[in-house]
């Protein structure tokens, strides 16, 4: 059994070395998920947004049915985007499958509902707020929503984190649509399953740790970024 | 902050990281490259990490390699998925031509299956060379035995000796038989961490790592022989078929260099795989 020690160590020897292996699965990595995360807050934010200005019937379905899909697997999600890109698929002649471009599309649908759901409910409580100043100013809906997601930015930082980590830590949906092929779509958890399967148990905790350090150093640099910003708003 | 430079804001961030997102891969990658569906054995025992940036050098294409069972090859193959097939279960690669999916099928090489188990041997067949009354004596005794349950080449060779002992192990299921439906070195992983026997191939069980306490048990039978094969997706019906730079990968692997390099990967001084195209 390899103990955990051995595996710190070769985590630090890794990142000392600058290993370009290492390098261009973390970069790969990273680009996929902040891609994902990008195009889910585009689609999540507004539908988050109009979920709370606008009663219609059967948003409470609605709503439940998204709060569902953040339980979403990512091996459904994989399989569903493989069965489309796949060439005997629908949307084969675009040749995307085993591409990057694959796996941000997989990914999206991963975490989009996430976004949307979450900062549904950090809006809402906001909304609570607001909803008597909307009113007596006369505000369109589209600008309340619009002055909702502006406002609420710092707990949508949250959010977005939530949704980031839930991409960078997912194996299921890329390996099927990425198909784990080194130089071109292999990525961090991608490449822990494939340590793992060699046996070789102690690379694969290093690069988890290496893993666990980038979502740290993500989420610290979200954070500072937000206490500056707040401190510059309230100044 | 004013809501119209939030939107202007986040739309220039969003443009800036598509961008990123969309901008070409890393430099290797480029130039020709062919897609190969293949099995985890050949991946899990580094026989790609060896030989493909051997054939890169020497001709400048990219060779990508998914690894996945043999069944799931030939399926991802018959959906066009790639260009060509390196998989180990005949009489399927055979059907597999038959029924117009592929072309060009040569035996490439082989090596051969073996059942690992743990150090105090429960069913008492360490040394055994007859796979049959090996099987029939973990049977008997009811020892955990993992399968791989994942109609791989190595899944199907395991079941054709099964049925050849005319006992069913499914009986046997969630009890003393375990199916992991997982690739080969998840199946050694949990065979390590139960105590149980499983029949893998050389190579993977050479370059694992996580042994513990398991070894060879029962090897040497003309049965546990394990066959690899080489085609084309048939060109014919996938359009995207790179037919040109496939063949010529091919044709490569089966050429005499080709050989020696594949008969010179070796692992703690033992060699993995033994060229033997006709």
């Amino acid at each position: 059994m390899q103990d955990f020690g051995a595996a710190f160590g070769l985590a630090l020897h890794l990142i000392a070395t600058g290993d370009d292996n290492l390098l261009e699965i973390v970069v790969l990595s990273l680009k996929v998920s902040f891609s994902a995360l990008t195009l889910s807050c585009l689609i999540g934010l507004p539908l988050g947004a109009f979920l709370v200005v606008r009663p219609f019937w059967g948003r409470g379905v609605v709503v439940a049915v998204l709060n569902a899909m953040m339980g979403l697997p990512p091996v459904v999600i994989g399989l569903l985007v493989y069965l489309a890109l796949s060439r005997a698929g629908p949307m084969g002649w675009l040749g995307l499958l085993y591409t990057p471009t694959a796996m941000i599309i997989a990914q999206t649908l991963l975490i989009a509902p996430i976004v949307a759901a979450l900062a549904r409910q950090v809006l809402e409580g906001l909304y609570s707020e607001y909803d008597e100043q909307f009113r007596s100013f006369g505000i369109s809906r589209l600008r309340a929503a619009a002055a909702l997601v502006v406002d609420g930015r710092y707990g949508l930082v949250t959010v977005a984190l939530a949704g980031f980590g839930r991409a960078v830590a997912e194996v299921g949906a890329v390996i099927i649509v990425g198909g784990n092929i080194d130089h071109l779509t292999r990525v961090m958890t991608t490449a822990i399953a494939l340590e793992t399967s060699k046996g070789d148990l102690g690379m694969a905790l290093a690069l988890g740790i290496i893993l666990m350090s980038i979502a740290l150093g993500v989420n610290l640099a979200a954070g500072g970024l937000r206490s500056v910003a707040e401190r510059q708003a309230y100044a | 902050m004013s809501v119209k430079s939030a939107i202007l804001g986040t739309a220039t961030a969003a443009t800036i990281a598509l961008s990123w997102a969309m901008s070409p891969g890393p430099a290797r990658a480029e130039g020709p490259s062919i897609l190969v569906q293949s099995t985890t054995s050949t991946q899990n025992s580094g026989l790609y990490d060896y030989l493909l940036p051997i054939y890169r050098k020497e001709t400048g294409v990219t060779v990508h390699v998914v690894a996945v069972g043999t069944g799931q090859a030939l399926k991802n193959g018959k959906n066009c998925d790639g260009d060509m097939l390196v998989v180990h279960a005949k009489p399927a690669e055979l059907k597999f031509v038959r029924e117009g999916y592929g072309v060009d099928r040569h035996d490439l090489m082989y090596n051969d299956f073996v059942i690992v188990g743990p150090a105090p041997d429960p069913a008492g067949i360490k040394g055994m060379k007859d796979v049959g009354a090996a099987l029939k004596k973990i049977a008997a005794s009811h020892a955990l035995f993992a399968s791989r349950g994942d109609d791989s080449g190595t899944n199907k060779a395991e079941m054709r000796l099964w049925k050849a002992t005319g006992i069913d192990p499914k009986t046997g299921s969630g009890g003393w038989y375990r199916e992991t439906g997982s690739g080969m070195g998840a199946t050694l992983n949990a065979s390590v961490g139960m105590g149980a026997y499983t029949l893998t191939d050389r190579s993977t069980w050479i370059s694992f790592k996580n042994k513990g306490d398991f070894s060879i048990d029962v090897q040497g039978d003309p049965r546990l022989f394990n066959q690899y094969g080489v085609m084309l997706i048939n060109p014919k019906r996938c359009a995207s078929v790179k037919a040109g730079l496939a063949r010529q990968f091919e044709d490569w692997l089966l050429s005499k260099h080709g050989q020696e390099v594949i008969a010179a990967y070796h692992v703690d001084g033992q060699q993995l795989f033994f060229p033997n195209p006709k």
